[in-house]
C-alpha cells in the first residue's frame, strides 16, 4: 500500500491541471551543471584526439574553439527557451510549442537516440577501462568486459529509477573529481607547480602542427564536437529544478564555461606531451590521452588520479544520458506521441520509471552488440540534427513571442547573431561529417524520414492535440 | 580463481541484483496504483500555479 496520500494537493509537482503524481522539483543550479558537464566531460578524456589525427595539433585547437563558439550559441539559445518552456523533454517540448508536432517528434527521437547511443558507448568504454586496470595490475588472461558493461548500465539505471536528487548529486561529485583531475594535471605539468614538462616547440616542428593544411581543419571539425557534445542535456532537468528561470541558465552557462576551460587545458596538456601521430590515433594509439599524458609524467599519484578521472567521467556521462533519454521518452509518451503508458511517474520515487526501464534493454543491446565507432557516429549525427533545429526554433520563438509578450528567465544577447553562427557552423560540420561518414549520414536521414512518415500517417491520430499545450502563454503573434 | 575472475562473477551478481530490484519494484508499483494516477502528470503545472496565484 502507499505510504502517503498521493492525491494530496499540498505535495509539490502537483497542480491545477490534475497532476496527482508529477516529477519532483528538488534540483538546483549545481545539479544542472553536473548533468550538462557530466555528460560531456568524457569527451575531454577520450575521443577529441581523433581531431589531431584528422588535421594535426593546430587543427584540433581551431576545431576546439570553433565548436566552442557553436556550443556557446547552443547554451545561450537553450537557456532562453528552456527557462521559458520549463518542462521535461527539453528541445522536444520547445519544438512542440514553437514549431509543430512533426518537428517535435523528430527532435524527441534525435534526443533519445543521441543519449541512448552515448550511454551504450560509455558503458563499452567503462568495460574497456576496467580491463585496462586489470592488465595494469598484472592480470595475464583476457578479462571478460561484458559483466562490467552490464553492471555499469544496470547500476546507473537503478540509481535513476530511485530518484533524481541522488542521481544528480552522484553526478555532481564524480564530475567535480574528474574536472579537478584535469586542473591538477595542468598545474603539475605546465610549470605552475614545479618545472614545466611541456614540449610544444619540439612536437610542433615542421608540418606536425598542421600536416594537411586547412582541409585538415575542416575534417577535424567533426571531432571538435566531442569537447562539448551533450551540454544541451541540461534542458531535460527543466521540470525537476526548484527555480527553472534561475537554475537552468545559471547551470547551463556555468557548464559551457567549465567545458571551454577543460577543453583548452586538455588540448594544451596532451599536445605538449604526446607526439601528434600517437595522440591522433584514438584506436591503436592514445585511447585515453589525459591518462596517457599522466603516465608520461612518471608520477604514480597523477596516473591513479587521471585513471579515476577517466572512469568517473565515463560513468557521469552514462548516468546523465540515462536521465536525459528517459525524460525525452517520458515526454513523448505523456503527449501520446508514443504510447501513453510511457508517461507514468513513480509515485514514491517520482521518476519516469517505465521510460527508464524500457530504455535499459535497448542500451544493453547496443553496448553488447554494436561496434563502438558506429554507435558514437549515430549519436553525434542525431545530436547534430538537433543543433540544426535550435537556431530555427530560436528565430521562430522570438518572432512568435517577442520580448515583451512572455516573461523569460534569461534573454540571450545579440539575437539573431548566435542563431546565424550556429546554423553556419552546423552546415560546416555536416559537410565535414559527409566527407568522413557519408553513408551513415544518408542512412540516418532515411531512417528519420521513414519515422516521420509513420508519425504523420499513423501515430498522430493518437496524439492528445489540445492537452499537449498546457503552458499559460498568450497567442503567438500573427495567429 | 584469481581476483579478476571473482570480480567478473561479482559484476554479474550485482547486475542481477540491480536488475531484479528494478523489475520487482516496477511490477509491484503497477499492481498497487491506478493507471490514471500513474499517468496523471501534465507539463506546465508550475507555470499554471504561478498564473493562478497572480490571476
Amino acid at each position: 500500500m502507499a505510504e502517503f496520500d498521493i492525491t494530496s494537493k499540498t505535495r509539490d509537482g502537483m497542480g491545477p491541471h490534475g497532476t496527482q503524481v508529477g516529477l519532483l522539483r528538488v534540483l538546483g543550479p549545481a545539479h544542472v551543471w553536473a548533468l550538462g558537464v557530466g555528460i560531456v566531460l568524457v569527451g575531454e578524456y577520450m575521443g577529441w584526439n581523433f581531431a589531431v589525427g584528422k588535421g594535426g595539433a593546430y587543427a584540433a585547437l581551431i576545431a576546439c574553439w570553433l565548436a566552442g563558439i557553436l556550443y556557446t550559441c547552443v547554451a545561450m539559445i537553450d537557456s532562453e527557451v528552456t527557462s521559458t518552456v520549463a518542462a521535461a523533454g527539453g528541445q522536444y517540448t520547445q519544438a512542440k510549442h514553437i514549431v509543430g508536432p512533426l518537428m517535435a517528434f523528430n527532435v524527441g527521437l534525435y534526443l533519445v537516440f543521441a543519449y541512448t547511443m552515448l550511454e551504450a558507448a560509455n558503458a563499452i568504454t567503462a568495460g574497456y577501462l576496467i580491463s585496462q586496470v586489470a592488465a595494469l595490475t598484472g592480470y595475464e588472461g583476457e578479462l571478460n568486459q561484458k559483466p562490467f558493461i552490464v553492471l555499469s548500465i544496470l547500476f546507473l539505471a537503478w540509481l535513476n529509477y530511485r530518484g533524481v536528487l541522488a542521481t544528480l548529486t552522484f553526478n555532481l561529485v564524480i564530475t567535480a573529481i574528474a574536472f579537478t583531475a584535469i586542473i591538477i594535471l595542468f598545474l603539475s605539468t605546465s610549470g605552475v607547480l614545479g618545472g614545466s614538462m611541456m614540449q610544444h616547440k619540439a612536437l610542433f616542428e615542421g608540418a606536425a602542427a598542421l600536416p594537411y593544411g586547412w582541409i585538415g581543419v575542416l575534417a577535424a571539425m567533426h571531432f571538435g564536437l566531442w569537447y562539448y557534445l551533450g551540454i544541451e542535456g541540461t534542458t531535460q532537468a527543466a521540470e525537476e529544478v526548484r527555480s527553472p528561470a534561475r537554475a537552468l541558465p545559471f547551470g547551463t552557462l556555468a557548464g559551457i564555461m567549465t567545458l571551454l576551460i577543460a577543453a583548452t587545458l586538455t588540448w594544451y596538456i596532451c599536445t605538449g606531451l604526446i607526439p601528434w601521430e600517437f595522440l591522433g590515433d584514438g584506436t591503436n594509439g592514445s585511447v585515453a590521452p589525459l591518462f596517457d599524458a599522466a603516465r608520461l609524467t612518471g608520477s604514480q599519484p597523477l596516473v591513479v588520479l587521471l585513471g579515476v578521472g577517466t572512469l568517473f567521467a565515463t560513468l557521469a556521462s552514462a548516468n546523465g544520458c540515462i536521465n536525459d533519454a528517459s525524460r525525452a521518452w517520458f515526454s513523448l509518451g505523456r503527449d501520446k506521441y508514443l504510447p501513453g503508458w510511457f508517461g507514468a511517474v513513480h509515485p514514491k520515487y517520482r521518476t519516469p520509471y517505465r521510460s527508464i526501464v524500457f530504455l535499459v534493454p535497448i542500451a544493453l543491446a547496443f553496448a553488447l552488440g554494436a561496434p563502438l565507432d558506429q554507435v558514437i557516429t549515430f549519436s553525434i549525427l542525431s545530436g547534430l540534427l538537433g543543433y540544426t533545429f535550435m537556431p530555427i526554433n530560436m528565430i521562430l520563438f522570438r518572432r512568435k513571442w517577442p520580448m515583451d509578450s512572455i516573461k523569460r528567465g534569461y534573454e540571450h544577447p545579440f539575437h539573431p547573431l548566435p542563431s546565424i553562427v550556429l546554423l553556419t557552423l552546423c552546415a560546416v560540420t555536416f559537410f565535414a561529417v559527409f566527407l568522413g561518414y557519408g553513408t551513415q549520414l544518408v542512412a540516418m536521414i532515411v531512417f528519420y524520414i521513414v519515422a516521420s512518415l509513420w508519425f504523420h500517417f499513423w501515430r498522430y491520430r493518437f496524439v492528445a492535440r489540445a492537452a499537449q499545450f498546457t503552458m499559460p502563454w498568450p497567442r503567438p503573434k500573427g495567429y | 580463481m584469481s581476483f579478476w575472475n571473482l570480480m567478473e562473477y561479482a559484476a554479474w551478481g550485482l547486475s542481477a541484483v540491480f536488475g531484479l530490484y528494478i523489475v520487482i519494484d516496477w511490477l509491484k508499483t503497477d499492481a498497487t496504483y491506478d493507471e490514471e494516477v500513474l499517468t496523471s502528470s501534465r507539463e506546465g503545472e508550475l507555470e499554471a500555479m504561478v498564473e493562478e496565484r497572480h490571476g
